[in-house]
């Protein structure tokens, strides 16, 4: 087995942390959004943005926390979007999110082609990284990185243990029965949609500022998505959220490496599993996922 | 003018309108914003869609897969359901239509193009009857199970072409070999690529409408997509009928895959849909799922889709443009209490104006 052989264990690890960045900063916007009852498959598009939004404020203040900081307040405006149309106006949240991700692509495409394609201007270079000396081939990680590993414990502590997550949890199961008690749903559920544009902004600001320091068109490439998947699989949790985003990131890292080795094997089958494996939990034939009551139902006070 | 009637009126005209023109308005100032000039780009698109020379018959032909799709999509929103899955549905059928289009050498095509394109149906029958029936048995929600099948319908087209069984073995690009001849479907006006596709997805539109309104499996769609509570006192199986709803549509979308295989590419590159099964939400959405609205919403899909290219190579304004006025079509017509809102109308159309009925309870298992 020579492929086994060149199979850098602990470098695969970090390579698979890596590429989960975004799977898990989106995958734990969208327990939030969902958790409070808003379904959200606007990840992709909230992603997009903001990676775009991230990269071009870099661009012009030279800055790439402040670039960091764009990317998260843009994913907020572009959720605030998905909650007022789906919250306020009672669009079916599915169109909405759907709204949403054409959008991201027209906005992006169309600035990306007038400011960043045809200008001079050159990358912003990436964020600061940890360097793992102490590890073979000694890989960097990004700050990205390690802020979606600390905010798993902090979102998992506000949504289980604070007054607001028991609030949110509320509104996703029976947002009726959470206004008698005096909870404002409306409230609770746009914080929640917005927070969770903070969380995917975030994600988004790691393909431009730290993975590459560019933009390029769609750049998302459907992560939102398996975002998506990755909280289903997670069973609407956060720490679910991140071991399925590792297994999915393990899984297409795997795939690479099998790709560049040049073992003859349909890599596209590793492909599939995270949306297989969504399909199989949401079908219930290996331990039943079940969404949150109330979610995707819009709530319209009486 | 009767209360009713304007309330139809405003539903089916007033609104659809409304949203194209404030889609475009949005999209010009999107245009003024990076700097262009948005009468230019949109003279550009008017032009590179009407009036360049064979610019007409090729939006035709990009209408030809909308007018599919579009009635796959509204077909599912009649039954309550929501066919995300319409672009993977679209790659089974081409998979399947190329599968039928270049393994019966020697059938004449009067035979074998309706074979390829019964086989594209059936891809996509299959592509689509699986969600149907997680949804019916398991109450798997269609949006996920649909969207999650469009990406491993992805990873499979490319495990077949990109150097797989189906990958054209004389070609370094990933894509499979040309169909036979015999199973390309005739060109109706020549000098132009426009093909017969045009005049099957003309007549699928009432094919469809008296599926809809005329027929049993009609009413149980339409009963089950107004009230799955009612539809089962009825004695409605329901479970049945969203497993049908969902084949019919995928069949629909499938049919519309094989129909571009054999009458435009004729092979299937790596980079086959470019999102006509996404667009596809918006242009049944637009026609507010009636099949007969499908026509002029696909019409300016298609014209949006084939004029956008010329705009961009005419102006400079990137051809993403026609995303943002998609977006904002599909806003306003999904959100009429917002047009109200925005444009300081009393009388809230109450019933008529719903366009997915879709009833977001769980389908209970039936016993």
């Amino acid at each position: 087995m020579d492929f086994l052989g060149h199979l850098d264990i602990a470098g695969f690890v970090v390579a698979t942390l890596i590429a989960a960045t975004p799977l898990v900063l989106a995958g734990m916007g969208g327990v939030m959004s969902e958790r409070s009852g808003v379904v959200n498959i606007a990840l992709e598009g909230i992603m997009l943005t903001s990676a775009f939004a991230g990269y071009a404020a870099a661009v012009a203040t030279h800055n790439l926390w402040l670039g960091v900081l764009v990317a998260i307040i843009a994913g907020m405006l572009i959720a605030a979007l998905h909650a007022l149309l789906s919250i306020q106006f009672l669009v079916d949240q599915i169109v909405s999110g759907t709204v949403i991700n054409i959008l991201a692509v027209g906005i992006t495409g169309s600035f990306y082609r007038t400011y960043i394609q045809n200008s001079s201007l050159g990358g912003t270079g990436v964020l600061p990284a940890l360097h793992l000396t102490f590890l073979p081939n000694a890989p960097f990680i990004g700050v990205i990185t390690l802020a979606a590993l600390a905010l798993i414990p902090i979102v998992h502590f506000v949504l289980f243990n604070t007054v607001f997550g028991l609030r949110t949890r509320a509104c996703g199961e029976h947002p009726l029965a959470a206004e008698t008690a005096g909870i404002n749903v409306y409230l609770v559920r746009y914080s929640n949609v917005i927070l969770s544009g903070a969380l995917a902004g975030l994600g988004g600001a790691y393909f431009t500022l730290q993975q590459i320091g560019n933009f390029l068109p769609n750049m998302t490439g459907g992560r939102g998505f398996i975002a998506l998947a990755a909280m289903i699989f997670g069973r609407w949790t956060p720490v679910g959220a991140f071991g399925a985003s590792l297994l999915f990131a393990g899984a297409d890292a795997f795939s690479g490496r099998l790709q560049i080795s040049g073992v003859n094997f349909p890599y596209q089958i590793l492909g599939m599993l995270p949306y297989v494996l969504t399909i199989i939990v949401v079908a219930g034939a290996v331990g039943r996922a079940v969404a949150p009551a109330a979610d995707g139902k819009p709530y319209k006070k009486s | 003018m009767s209360r009713a009637l304007r309330q139809r009126l405003f539903a089916a005209v007033f609104i659809p309108v409304i949203s194209v023109a404030s889609g475009f308005v949005v999209a010009g100032l999107a245009v003024v914003v990076t700097g262009s000039d948005p009468i230019a780009a949109f003279t550009a698109l008017f032009q590179g869609a009407f009036t360049n020379p064979r610019a007409f018959p090729e939006t035709l032909v990009a209408m030809i897969p909308y007018i599919f799709l579009g009635l796959a999509v509204a077909l599912g929103f009649r039954a309550g359901l929501f066919n995300i899955g319409a672009e993977g549905q679209f790659y089974l059928g081409a998979i399947f239509g190329v599968l039928a289009g270049n393994s019966l050498h020697g059938v004449p095509g009067i035979v074998q193009i309706p074979l390829a394109l019964a086989f594209g149906m059936l891809g996509g029958f299959i592509w689509a009857a699986v969600p149907g029936l997680l949804k019916a048995r398991f109450g798997a929600h269609e949006v996920i199970t649909t969207i999650m099948l469009n990406y491993i319908a992805f990873q499979l087209t490319d495990f077949l072409i990109n150097k797989g069984p189906m990958s054209d073995k004389h070609s370094t690009a990933p894509r499979t070999p040309f169909i036979d001849p015999g199973a390309q479907l005739p060109i109706i006006i020549s000098g132009t690529r426009l093909h017969l596709g045009l005049i099957l997805a003309l007549l699928a539109v009432p094919i469809v409408w008296f599926l809809v309104q005329r027929t049993t499996i009609g009413f149980r769609i339409r009963m089950v997509g107004f009230s799955q509570g009612a539809a089962r006192a009825a004695g409605i199986s329901v479970a049945w009928t969203l497993v049908i709803t969902m084949g019919i549509s995928g069949a629909l979308a499938g049919l519309a895959g094989a129909d571009e295989i054999l009458g435009v590419s004729h092979y299937m590159p790596s980079s086959f849909s470019v999102g006509y099964g996404f667009d596809s939400i918006a242009v049944a959405l637009l026609a507010r799922s009636n099949p007969w609205a499908i026509l002029p919403s696909a019409f300016l899909f298609g014209a949006m889709r084939n004029g956008a290219a010329f705009m961009q190579f005419q102006t400079q304004v990137s051809s993403d443009l026609i995303s943002i006025v998609q977006a904002i079509v599909i806003m306003f017509v999904a959100a009429p209490v917002m047009v109200r809102w925005i444009f300081r109308l009393r009388e809230v159309p109450v019933g008529g104006i719903q366009i997915t009925q879709r009833e977001t309870a769980g389908v209970t298992r039936e016993t």
